[in-house]
């Protein structure tokens, strides 16, 4: 990165200095009180107490012990279990969402079996299932991967089904013109040309496999940072508590931005 | 050998429904080999129709088309097709798209690029061959769409009104360079379109279609012999003659239609 364009970066992110300027003006100034609103200093000391609070066997070589008891600490553990449900959880989805969205819009039959399927489960407020899937499924991560794959399913069909519907009929008959028989023209002209819908279709789920992670790990897990929010809140270990909440707001900021980083990638080649 | 032969073709869209629609009856045609017909006609005549008919798009309610005496069932790379809006595909820069017809022909990979860049050459796009159909400008898309097609060299081109998006400049140089294509090519070409002059400057003959349900009103001759230059023919009262005898023949028929058909 150059000079200028960390300049470029850091004034396009200024009011987000200015936000958190603010909220250690607010607490230092006494404003609020520390037991409703930490001030930003403590809860990133708090941060990175959680970053280096790894208890590990000392091995006695010291930057092995380092790197372990990096991995062994709070934030990275409970961040690991977090993102680990939330990309098995979206992984599936897209996987099963992408496949029936395309065989919907492709095959009559499919469509008039799934379409009321998916219609119903459409307006149904996903983190209710959550309940039921920690009875049926258990406390550990299969619960919160059902949750957050069922409720990444359907802004994903409805993508990949509205993508493959939307093909330009002179572009399926280009290619049956050029020679490209039935059956493979799905793989070589529907898939790519419902790319841009499917993709904006995995970046609305992103966002929801978030909510879903963070509140069904709230109701019951025993680890994950939607657990640590709920368990240091409970505990009235508010400056960890929101340590909590910076690392599960920046994940997803990074997560978003790798996200439209690889999406603009993958469609170099759509029109601006 | 590859020629056009239709026989009391009728097109009914929407057969089992409550407004079926009668878009083409006894259409009879013969397109003879390497021979440039044009087919003219106001909107709604159905001479996309028959075009999608012949080349395998659509099913015909009845009647019958062959094409080199073989009768057509589906699409296939015999009949190459040129569209009004290119349908180039988006996601496939410029030689990919012009490469994709030769690759469904399993023509190995070193030979297909060397055809897809002689072709890209030849519509005068060389240099553009890593751009993508987003980069290009209207004319530059439909050379790519016409060098794909020609790329996997069918025995008939069919047209779709190929230069109907272009504006009165880039249609005009297009016009040519697919007349001194087609002379150096030669090729059984069925070419759609509305502007009767595009029609009689590139055919043999030119087909004039009735309104809905399109039938065929008359065919005239359009071959202009023993000029030296296509700027001798385009001045030329003969041809100034011709295109307003199909020009009047065709506003017959839009009026016809009426303004529900506008």
């Amino acid at each position: 990165m150059t000079v200028r364009s960390t300049i470029v970066v850091l004034w396009r992110y200024a009011p987000i200095f200015i936000l958190l300027a603010a909220w250690q003006m607010a607490s230092e100034l006494k404003f609020v009180p520390d037991s409703l609103l930490p001030s930003f200093f403590d809860v990133v000391h708090r941060w990175l107490e959680f970053l280096a609070d790894g208890e590990i066997a000392k091995s006695g070589t010291f930057l092995w012990d380092a790197v372990r008891s990096f991995f062994a600490s709070t934030v990275v553990t409970n961040t690991a279990a977090s993102m680990w449900r939330g990309m098995v959880g979206l992984g599936l989805s897209i996987i099963l969402g992408v496949t029936l969205g395309i065989a919907m819009a492709w095959f009559q039959k499919l469509r008039d079996f799934f379409e009321p399927i998916v219609m119903i489960s459409y307006p149904i407020p996903k983190p209710a299932l959550i309940p039921i899937f920690i009875i049926w499924l258990g406390l550990g991560h299969i619960s919160k991967i059902a949750v957050i794959f069922a409720g990444c399913l359907i802004p994903i069909v409805i993508s990949a089904f509205n993508g493959a519907r939307g093909v330009d009929r002179y572009l399926i008959w280009s290619a049956r013109n050029m020679g490209t028989r039935e059956g493979k023209l799905l793989w070589r002209v529907v898939v790519p040309a419902s790319l841009p819908d499917i993709l904006s279709g995995i970046r609305m789920a992103l966002a929801i496999s978030f909510i879903l992670l963070v509140s069904s790990e709230m109701l019951a897990a025993k680890s994950g940072l939607g657990f640590l929010i709920f368990f240091l809140g409970e505990s009235g270990e508010y400056a960890g508590m929101f340590a909590a909440v910076l690392t599960i707001t920046l994940l997803g900021f990074f997560a978003d931005r790798a996200y439209l980083t690889i999406m603009r990638r993958i469609l170099i080649w759509r029109e601006e | 050998m590859a020629d056009i032969v239709a026989r009391n073709v009728r097109k009914i869209y929407n057969p089992d429904k409550r407004y079926p629609v009668l878009a083409i009856d006894e259409v009879s045609l013969e397109v003879r080999e390497n021979e440039f017909v044009a087919i003219v006609g106001p909107s709604g005549c159905g001479k996309s129709t028959l075009l999608y008919m012949v080349a395998g798009f659509l099913d015909l309610t009845a009647g019958e088309i062959k094409v080199n005496g073989k009768p057509v069932e589906a699409p296939g790379p015999d009949r190459g097709i040129v569209f009004q809006h290119f349908a180039l595909f988006p996601w496939k820069t410029v030689l990919r798209n012009v490469t994709y017809g030769l690759e469904e022909q399993k023509i190995p990979k070193a030979e297909r690029e060397k055809i897809a860049r002689k072709h890209i050459d030849m519509v005068k796009l060389t240099g553009f061959e890593h751009h993508y159909p987003s980069q290009l400008s209207g004319g530059m898309k439909q050379r790519v769409a016409i060098a794909r097609t020609l790329a996997f060299d069918p025995e008939v081109l069919l047209m779709d009104e190929p230069f109907g998006a272009l504006d009165a400049q880039t249609r005009g140089v297009m016009q040519e360079e697919l007349l001194s294509i087609w002379s150096k090519r030669k090729k059984t070409v069925l070419f759609v379109t509305h502007d009767v002059r595009e029609a009689v400057y590139l055919a043999d003959r030119v087909v004039i279609m009735t309104a809905r349900p399109g039938r065929i009103k008359e065919i005239v001759d359009t071959k202009f012999a023993g000029y030296k230059s296509t700027e001798e023919v385009l001045e030329s009262a003969a041809f100034a003659q011709k295109t307003h005898q199909i020009w009047k023949s065709v506003r017959e028929e839009v009026d016809k239609a009426g303004p529900l058909d506008g």
